[in-house]
């Protein structure tokens, strides 16, 4: 499971403040968290902090590098600031995200290529998220064909069919897993699929129970990473039992430890 | 039609293990002799790298209680009770390594003290110079008396020590850290478990890339198959980068395939068998080479004839 870890965001308090303040400690010991937590990249968003969008990216992408060589995600929504922030991030990176319309996905796959960057591509169309498994499966296929003719590495790209709450939205996440489970047998070696995993379950109670539990259900259907609160141990101890109940690792008794010590390398 | 490209792509590779320290490194070997290295499945040289060439290690014991089979005995019965002379003559026959288990220890035989196989230990490394593996008597609780004892005594000729087991790990693993010794993580023929005595050994500090697995070894005829099958889902993890199975592979071919009654019978017993000088060392044989296609980097073995076989199907697969 690729765990994308979600904390280095400014909708957090502690993040926005920091990013406001230049305040690096708190971005470094969040990577840490993270990383230790299972983390294999980190998602950098800087919300709604004050100051230039472009140049908060940048002092994050700085400041989390200096604690990691692990893949830097650029979240944002503003063309402008990935076309900014992608040059200037050293090692590896992705661009999160574009959506499924032709325009908007040559423009970022090209980008992506050119730097060697990973792309996380929604299946939202200019119509929205799509409310049926099928329009996210033929958004998909675009993506995916958008992605072969930009010449991007099939191991750079990153579908995402887009989850959202499940007390606004009941029948998604069952059109989700379907959408996941078709668009896995696209090709071979499949695209990377991937879901913001706690959009989910916003202002549900139980919260963690209904992440972890659909996040199994995922990673059986299909889907291979995700972005997450890494710190959430049980979530990643989920998420390692999957992996070991799809037969993904080799058990022992260990093997949540041991799945651990993998992922640190 | 153009045969399908069946290669594997491996994302990782079998540890190296080297074992022995000569002068250069504060031991007194005559070389070190490194094991693994691997990154493709077993000797598939169109997948990637074969590593480094597999070593062969001839056995001999500190004290021999009930004898060895006669076919044994006709080469070592004169010295199987003065260990440094069993070494210098084994290692005459062309073996990487010695090995030497200690069974002089084991309670139910002489039942020798710490300090008497230490001594053992410090004999066999005066009289011959190639890298020793050490192997405890089997009984845990003698081991731990005896094992610390005789790391103590080989400080500094990086030994490769064993068995550290699931139940049993942590006085071996601990001696082995303090006197600068390799370590060899047994596992009863399951692969659950030799991930898990990897796991605990490292979690008291022993690094996983300074252990040898031994997934136990069946001789030819009593389940040799299943063992590798063991080897085989063991390596193709490793290679796929788990970090508790990538480490390189002992076995212990020489004791099992003496157990046996098509190795060790006389001719009145098997008639129709074959001849015993041929038949012990022919099961030995095969015993070690099929080992060596599961993927074995280390062969324990005991007659001199098996020695030389082995190394010559060696010389064959590294081609």
């Amino acid at each position: 499971m690729y765990i994308i870890g979600e904390r280095l965001n400014g909708m957090f308090m502690n993040v926005r403040a920091a990013i406001e303040q230049r305040d690096r400690q708190v971005i470094h010991d969040l990577v840490k968290a993270q990383l230790d937590g299972g983390a294999n990249a980190l998602d950098l968003n800087v919300g709604p902090a004050a100051g230039n969008a472009a140049e908060n990216m940048i002092w994050l992408v700085e400041t989390a590098r200096e604690a990691t060589d692990a893949s830097l995600w650029i979240d944002t929504p503003k063309w402008s600031v990935v076309q900014e922030v992608i040059p200037r991030t050293p090692g590896k990176k992705a661009i999160n995200s574009t959506k499924a319309d032709e325009e908007a996905l040559e423009k970022y796959i090209g980008l992506a290529a050119g730097h060697g960057a990973g792309v996380i591509a929604l299946t939202i169309d200019k119509a929205g998220v799509p409310n049926d498994a099928e329009k996210r499966i033929e958004l998909g296929a675009l993506i995916l064909t958008k992605a072969m003719e930009g010449g991007l590495p099939i191991e750079d790209l990153y579908i995402d069919p887009i989850i959202l709450p499940v007390n606004v939205a009941p029948a998604q996440p069952k059109n989700v897993l379907e959408a996941v489970r078709q668009l896995a047998t696209f090709s071979d070696p499949p695209p990377h699929l991937v879901i913001g995993l706690s959009n989910l379950s916003q202002k549900c109670s139980n919260n963690h129970l209904i992440n972890r539990t659909f996040l199994a259900m995922a990673m059986a259907a299909g889907l291979d990473s995700a972005i997450l609160d890494p710190c959430d141990v049980e979530l990643v101890n989920t998420a390692i039992t999957t992996e070991l109940l799809l037969g993904k690792a080799i058990y022992c008794d260990g093997f949540l430890e041991a799945y651990r010590l993998q992922s640190r390398g | 039609m153009k045969a399908q490209d069946t290669a594997q792509k491996w994302t990782s590779s079998v540890n190296s293990v080297t074992i022995g320290a000569t002068s250069a490194d504060g031991g007194t070997r005559g070389k070190t002799v490194a094991i693994g290295g691997a990154k493709c499945a077993p000797w598939l040289a169109y997948e990637g790298d074969l590593g480094r060439r597999p070593a062969v290690a001839i056995e001999i014991w500190d004290h021999v209680q009930d004898g060895w089979p006669e076919e044994l005995a006709k080469h070592y019965g004169d010295v199987m009770n003065d260990p440094a002379a069993w070494a210098t003559r084994a290692a005459g026959f062309g073996a990487d390594l010695i090995c030497l288990r200690l069974m002089g220890a084991h309670p139910d035989g002489a039942n020798r003290s710490p300090k008497e196989a230490a001594a053992a230990v410090k004999a066999v490394l005066e009289a011959a110079d190639l890298p020793l593996i050490v192997l405890g008597c089997g009984v845990n609780e003698k081991d731990n008396d005896v094992l610390p004892a005789c790391t103590q005594a080989a400080a500094g000729e990086n030994c490769l020590f064993g068995t550290a087991l699931e139940k049993n790990y942590r006085t071996l693993v601990a001696a082995c850290l303090a006197d600068g010794h390799k370590l060899i993580a047994e596992s009863p023929l399951d692969i659950n478990i030799a991930k898990q005595v990897n796991i605990l050994a490292h979690d008291v500090g022993y690094p996983l890339e300074n252990i040898v697995i031994y997934p136990t070894t069946a001789s030819l005829g009593y389940g040799l198959e299943y063992v590798y099958s063991i080897m085989e889902r063991g390596r193709l993890a490793g290679l796929g980068g788990d970090p508790l199975l990538r480490q390189p592979v002992m076995c212990d071919v020489g004791i099992e395939a003496w157990r046996t009654k098509e190795a060790n019978a006389s001719e009145q017993t098997l008639p129709g068998y074959g001849p015993a000088d041929k038949r012990g060392p022919l099961w030995e044989t095969l015993t070690a080479t099929n080992h060596l296609m599961a993927g074995a980097e280390l062969i324990v073995v005991r007659h001199p004839e098996t020695v030389k076989n082995t190394q010559a199907a060696i010389d064959v697969l590294c081609g």
